[in-house]
Formats: C-alpha cells, structure tokens, sequence
C-alpha cells in the first residue's frame, strides 16, 4: 500500500536518479520522514546503491530518518539567535513540552529540533514551526504560542 | 595534444588527463593516499596538491582530480605545496596515529611533531574502501554518512548489509587498517623510527645501493651519512 504512493512520486519524476533529492523531498512530506524501507524500495528502483541513498538522507538536515510528530519547531541556534537567547527560548520549549532537542512528543504532535541560522537574523531569536516563522520570541511568548497548534 | 608548463619545462599532454596523470607520464613523483589507479579520484586526502597558475595568482589544487588544459602552469614543489603537504599528514597523523601508511609518509615528508590532538579515530575519510566496494567489488554496501564532525562510513542503518559478501575489499585498501610497526616508543604520536634507526645498509654499501626492495628509497643512508659528515667536520 506504502509503496503505491510512492511509484507515484517516482513517476513523477520520471525515475530519474538525478531527481533523488527532490524524490526523498516528496517522500518525506507524504510520511513526515524517511522509512528505512522505503529509502531501500527507491533505491532498488532507482538502481542506485542503498548506501548511496542512505549517504544523501543523512547529508541534509532537512531529512530526518526518525519519526516526526505532525508539527515540527526548529529552533535557532545560529550565531545571532545564540546572542539574542535561543538558548533560553530552547529550555523553555523542552520544559513546555517535556521532551529534549532531537525527540517528539508522547502523543506525537511536536518534534524538537535545533537548526543553524535560518536566514533572517534580524528577527533573532527565531523559531520556525512547520512554515511559519516566529521571530522577536521571549519566553513568554511559547506557551501561547504552541496552545495554537492542534 | 595540448602544451602545458610543468615545473618549467614545455611539455606536451594528452586532453583528458589529470595532472596527476601528466606528472606520472613525465616520471615526477607526487604522493597521493586516496588515489588509486582501479578506482575513479576523489581528491579526498590533499596529499597529492600542486600548485597551479603563475605569478601573485597561484592556487592550490589536488592534482588527481584537475584536468590539464592548455598553457596550464604546474609547480610540484614549491614551498607552499610542501608545507601544505606536511600539514595534511600532520592532521592525518592526528586523526589516525595507528596507520603504518601514515606514520611512512610522516617520515619520508620529515614531520616530526604533531600540533594536533590526538584523536586516535582510524579513519581518515579517504572513501578508498567506498569506492572499491562499489566500482570493483559490485558491493555497494557501504558508504559515507552524516556530516562534518559527525561523517563516517558504515552501512546504511548500521546493521549487517546484505549486499556485502565479505570480500574483505575495504581492509584490503584500507591505508588506516595496516598498524604500525612497533617503534621503540610506541606511545608517541609520530613514530620516526625510520628516521632514528641505524640503516644496516652503511655498513656494506657505501654508495646507494639499497638491498631492501625498496631501492633506496627511505633516503635513511643518504641522510645518516651527510649528518656523520657534519659531526666529523665540527670535531675537525
Ligand atoms: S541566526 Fe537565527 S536566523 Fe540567523
Ligand atoms: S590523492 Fe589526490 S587528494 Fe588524495
């Protein structure tokens, strides 16, 4: 069944080997991470060696070969957000949630990430949640925050 | 057919090559680690850099992987590329102190202090045993993984591969896996014992005619003669 909607994406892209990385971007937003399978399946497909695949999913930040909880916050620890507190709005969040960096929550909703500069540094700190973009955060701005997302 | 200049002279190459190649065709030595003749470059080890360009404009580059092009300027050994040369197995040394290749070049490029932690994890990333399970082996089983700091090679997931059928390819190439011969301070970081060691060769030959396979390539009576030269000339 899985592996439907993948030939699907495969398709798509015409089972071009150049195209893995847009593949295992296409993967990823349909599952919300890359499963151990179905990086094999693409790479039997594909007829590029498993390594090869496995090599590029651990490359990029991006993939994550962990489950994902249906929101993802990314929290900023680039230099500028390390300067203005990150650190703090991290601690604050692993509290809220009750999870570390790296992990996801019991009932699924939220993973926990650290990333490095997310590209708008005047906002710093900065945190991203799924697409949106928060910026300017002090600590009491989370919890509301994150009462939002369901 | 193109003309390139190589550490000065004129000389004509095929298109297509590596300088590497070129060098090799015009019998100049450069010491490479992660290439081999089997496998396609990777410029992964930077033992093999010369420096390209004339002059204030000169570059750095790994010659196993720059092709030739016309009126390329190449320089082998200028001071720049052996102090860089020095200082790529000085890191190496750092990272892999156990590799008998390594502790070999140390000696014969004359480095002999490592500025560097020491951080004895045997493997220098060079992709050799990658490459050989993938191009030669047909194994495909391992490969590269993570990033930065956090790079290693493995197989996917860490668990036993299927596709590897124990060939043992990858130790075969491996320049880290070969320890090192005992010095006799196995402790330190370079081991040198090459260059402290009485050549048995002195005593039996006095021009250089080495016995050992390797045709006198250690260098070891060379040097060992021109230093007692200098002490006897300090007693004179
Ligand atoms: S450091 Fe956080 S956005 Fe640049
Ligand atoms: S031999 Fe050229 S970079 Fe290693």
């Amino acid at each position: 069944m899985k592996f439907n909607k993948i030939d699907k994406i495969l398709e798509k892209f015409n089972m071009q080997k150049s195209q893995l990385i847009s593949i295992l971007q296409d993967i990823q937003n349909e599952f919300n991470f890359l499963p151990m399978e179905v990086l094999g399946y693409v790479a039997e497909k594909l007829g590029i060696p498993f390594s090869l695949v496995y090599h590029l999913a651990t490359f990029y930040k991006t993939f994550s070969l962990k489950r994902r909880g249906r929101h993802l916050i990314n929290v900023c620890l680039g230099t500028a957000c390390h300067i203005r507190g990150g650190v703090r709005i991290l601690e604050k969040i692993e509290r809220d949630l009750n999870i570390k960096s790296g992990s996801i929550t019991l009932d699924s909703k939220f993973s926990l990430e650290v990333v490095r500069c997310v590209g708008c540094c005047s906002l710093a700190p900065v945190i991203r949640i799924d697409d949106d973009t928060h910026g300017r955060l002090t600590q009491g701005k989370i919890t509301p925050m994150l009462k939002k997302y369901e | 057919m193109i003309t390139i200049r190589l550490n000065g002279a004129e000389v004509r190459v095929e298109k297509g090559w590596t300088i590497l190649e070129a060098c090799k065709f015009y019998g100049i030595a450069i010491p490479t680690l992660c290439y081999n003749e089997g496998l396609s470059p990777y410029g992964g080890c930077r033992l093999c850099l010369v420096e390209i360009g004339g002059g204030l404009k000169t570059k750095l580059v790994s010659s196993c992987t720059y092709p030739v092009e016309e009126g390329l300027v190449v320089n082998t050994d200028t001071k720049r590329v052996i102090e860089t040369r020095r200082m790529m197995i000085e890191l190496m040394i750092s990272i892999a102190p156990n590799s008998k290749t390594i502790q070999d070049l140390a000696s014969k490029f004359g480095v002999t202090k490592v500025r560097f932690k020491i951080r004895n994890e045997e493997c220098i990333l060079c992709g050799l045993c990658v490459r050989i399970c993938r191009e030669q082996m047909d194994g495909k089983a391992i490969g590269f993984q993570n990033r930065g700091y956090k790079r290693k090679i493995s197989t996917p997931f860490d668990i036993r591969s299927e596709e590897c059928r124990l060939c043992g390819g990858c130790i075969y190439i491996c320049p880290a896996c070969q320890l090192r011969c005992q010095g006799p301070q196995p402790d330190t970081a370079v081991c040198n014992a090459c260059l402290t060691m009485d050549p048995t060769c002195l005593d039996h030959y006095d021009e250089l005619q080495c016995w050992m396979y390797d045709a006198g390539r250690c260098g070891t009576c060379v040097r060992e003669k021109t230093e007692k030269k200098k002490t006897m000339k300090n007693k004179l």
